[in-house]
């Protein structure tokens, strides 16, 4: 990108403008938007071609493909803003197949009127997600729509990856006696979200967990843990992605409740508003589900990682023909962890 | 379901409003359904406003109670 | 979180359950209404029900303002924010409530109602002071403790001349609710009630002494946290065994005899009793909801915008009332789970929850599978 060529009459004012239709429309304020901004940012020599598509080395291995829409309100938000968890949501989507992230595509759908200064600040949160993750952005695509006809940007990614040799892993795999493993605390990015929220605001501490898992996941394949099920609990919470695997595995799952971790002030922040934080959304936990042999070995693995810290065997696979999944509660009692009822909302009065 | 938590007055505010904290979670909320809040005191809060001071005497006599009844078990 | 975690521990939970197991007469069933659906919720979320013995039982009673507001108020309050085009604020809770016509006032505002959640009183009247020329109306929702920040409001409304603010009013009283309850035509196979927590903080506990007198029904106020429910289960099994009705306070740490009389004044200034409200799964109570008084009637929407009260009836199928008096369980009903469900809600007791069927629903499902 260093040999671009001033063709531009004034660079974008990347301080005080604001999209225009006409920077999706195709001619030259569209070149300017993407050589000044997107590849600038982004970097790459995939991207670089400057075609259509990315034109990409042979895979050596089965692909996984994935693909994940992003929008979020607020757009920045504490730990985060939907530059970076747009990058995470879609690498974690590829990890959890079992597979390393090798490539991503982003199309952004820009909203007329919306701040170029903002659009710089959630591409370089991208790109630098993007940079650490170690996964290039590597072909890209961007729309204007006029003003009240969007929410500022959303932004949708697809991911490529290579699943790791001999290794399957998938939502109808769970069996009765495998273990049930969290990799950290539950609700974080949800509280965070809804902290900022008008009309619910409240002042805590909550930081979105928005991180890429990757990483992770490749450290828990290394250690050869008979892994039969991998999944990111994001919308709906721990609870719904649980109920997921439940009906697919056509098996219960029992939970303790004692043993999930909840930040503090998360839990707080839950209370506040009726909340159960078992259906609050997480963007940087995986749950595991691995024979019971291995379960304890996994975990080890998982503690050692940045990421897994706080990870904990939460509960196990059983026989179920309903597919319930229940959990003994911190008071010693049984009940059902059902499935989310539409979107959870506070309950107050 | 009549949601209401207790909370720790952090700070009074001006126009009988107080801010409160709960394990981290802060929120300015109303005073005008009590009497004699002070900073320390603990309110049951609910929509934003607290209905009444937590006793905290009555509180640890309750707790009591429930150990008691354990030993007597 | 203090005095909240110290009432969820479980080690202390087993001590009341043996407690409770040994006291309780095997001879006897104990038929024990939790009033509220805070109560109700914690049974359900914390699984009380399974350290409680088999002849201990727990009713769900009509204490969930979600559940017992008829469909023609949702409907008024539809009818507010697409025919009047007003903004209308609620509590979250009657978001997803289902109206008639298959709507909620989720799906109002997908048609482009402005319906907006709030959290507090306070936010109405400032969406109100910042959107001085359109209307603002608060769905006002919700038993004694929910009543005082309405109150407020509109105190604050008038003394500010806010004049593009007022109020649907549906707020109910939970004593009307346990007499209708109590005064079922053959009679109501109760045993005693745990009363509830935040009602009481407001009203204190002198308004349930009619039920241990009149009526020979044990009362024991209860904290809304599981030991709170645990304990005030404890109380009443001993009050029936000693063949005695009182009115017993576990919640002491925040209720009184009198409650809190500076609330109580200022819902009695703002608010009267009507002379009948239709309650969903009770049918009519004489004397069982609020009204605005006559200095404050510029508040009420239903006057100010002339929305009228249309009853709708409840699905003939549906045995919310007996559900609600004890009669029945909710997988006695012939649309549990099946036309009846969380997601489709057809009587009351599904609508939130809190209710009675949701719960079960929702936390108790795999009890009667098993079986």
């Amino acid at each position: 990108m260093n040999t671009k060529k001033p063709i531009y009459v004034r660079p974008l004012d990347l301080k005080q403008g604001r999209v225009e239709m006409a920077h999706g429309a195709g001619g030259r304020a569209m070149a300017q938007l993407i050589d000044e901004l997107f590849a600038t940012a982004f970097d790459n020599p995939f991207l670089a071609q400057g075609n259509d598509g990315a034109l990409l080395p042979p895979a050596n291995g089965r692909l996984v493909l994935s693909c994940d829409a992003h929008v979020v309100s607020p757009l920045f938000f504490a730990g985060g803003d939907i530059g970076c968890l747009s990058v995470h949501g879609t690498l974690n989507d590829v990890a959890v197949m079992g597979a390393q992230p090798l490539y991503l595509a982003a199309s952004f759908i820009l909203e007329e009127g919306f701040p170029l200064a903002d659009l710089k600040r959630i591409v370089e949160s991208m790109a630098h997600a993007a940079r650490e993750a170690g996964v290039p952005i590597v072909t890209g695509d961007t729309k204007v729509v006029e003003r009240g006809k969007g929410d500022g940007v959303f932004i949708t990614t697809t991911g490529v990856g290579v699943a790791r040799e001999g290794i399957t892993l998938s939502g109808d795999l769970a069996r009765p006696g495998d273990k049930v493993l969290l990799s950290g605390t539950i609700g974080d990015h949800g509280m965070a979200i809804m902290s900022q929220r008008e009309g619910l605001a409240f002042d805590a501490p909550i930081v979105s967990d928005t991180a890429a898992l990757h990483g992770l996941v490749a450290a828990m394949l290394d250690c050869g843990a008979d892994l039969h099920v991998l999944r990111d609990p994001t919308r709906g919470g721990l609870a719904t992605t649980l109920n997921e695997i439940a009906q697919q595995s056509r098996a219960g799952i029992s939970l303790t409740e004692a043993a999930i971790p909840v930040n503090p002030v998360v839990a707080a922040a839950c209370e506040f508003l009726g909340l159960d934080p078992l259906y609050v959304a997480n963007e940087g936990k995986l749950i595991a589900i691995c024979a019971e042999r291995d379960a304890e070995r996994l975990l080890s693995v998982m503690h050692a990682h940045p990421l897994g810290g706080r990870a904990a065997i939460i509960g196990e696979v059983v026989e179920d023909a309903h597919g319930f999944v229940q959990m003994t509660t911190r008071l010693g009692g049984r009940r059902v962890v059902d499935w989310l009822t539409g979107e959870q909302l506070p309950r107050i009065c | 379901m009549c949601l209401a938590i207790p909370a720790l007055v952090v700070e009074l505010l001006p126009a009988d409003m107080a801010r409160i904290d709960l394990d981290g979670v802060r929120k300015d909320i109303s005073l005008s359904l009590v009497e004699d809040v002070a900073v320390g005191d603990y309110v049951i809060v609910h929509v934003g406003y607290a209905l009444q001071k937590l006793d905290p005497q009555e509180a640890a006599e309750t707790l009591a109670l429930f150990a008691e009844l354990g030993k007597a078990a | 979180m203090k005095y909240v975690d110290e009432f969820r521990d479980g080690d202390l939970a087993k001590n009341i359950a043996r407690k409770i197991s040994l006291e309780a007469n095997t001879n006897h069933t104990y038929r024990l209404m939790e009033f509220c659906g805070g109560h109700t919720h914690a049974i359900s979320r914390y699984g009380i029900a399974d350290l409680l013995p088999a002849n201990v039982r727990m009713i769900h009673g009509p204490g969930c303002p979600v559940c017992v507001l008829p469909i023609g108020r949702v409907d008024q309050a539809i009818r507010l924010a697409t025919e009047q085009g007003v903004i209308l604020c609620t509590y979250a809770d009657t978001m997803r409530v289902p109206a008639s016509n298959d709507l909620t006032l989720m799906r109002a505002r997908a048609d482009g109602a402005d319906v907006r959640m709030i959290y507090s009183t306070q936010d109405a009247l400032k969406i109100a002071r910042m959107n001085p020329e359109r209307e603002v109306v608060f769905f006002a929702i919700g038993f004694e403790t929910t009543t005082p920040p309405t109150a407020v409001a509109i105190r604050q409304a008038a003394a500010e001349g806010l004049k593009n603010f007022s109020i649907l009013c549906n707020h109910v009283l939970t004593p009307a609710a346990m007499h209708a309850i109590l005064n079922v035509a053959g009679g109501v196979k109760l045993d005693g009630f745990v009363g509830p927590a935040h009602v009481s903080t407001v009203i204190g506990s002198q308004p349930y002494e009619v039920f241990a007198g009149d009526y020979h029904k044990p009362v024991v106020i209860a904290g809304f946290e599981p030991l709170d429910v645990m304990q005030s289960i404890l109380m009443l099994v001993r009050q029936i065994n000693d063949g005695r009705a009182a009115v017993e306070n576990e919640f002491t740490r925040a209720v009184t005899r009198e409650g809190n009389r500076k609330a109580q004044a200022l819902v009695g200034e703002v608010f009267e009793l009507r002379e009948t409200f239709e309650w969903r799964g009770l049918g009519t109570v004489p004397d069982s909801a609020l009204r605005l008084r006559q200095k404050y009637t510029a508040f009420d929407a239903e006057q100010r915008f002339g929305v009228k009260y249309i009853p709708v009836s409840d699905n003939k199928a549906c045995e919310c009332g007996a559900i609600l008096r004890g009669e029945k369980r909710p997988w006695e009903c012939r649309i549990f789970g099946t036309v009846c469900t969380p997601q489709t809600p057809v009587g009351s007791c599904m609508v939130s929850s809190e209710g009675a069927c949701a719960a079960h629903y929702t936390y108790g499902r795999f009890r009667e599978e098993i079986q």
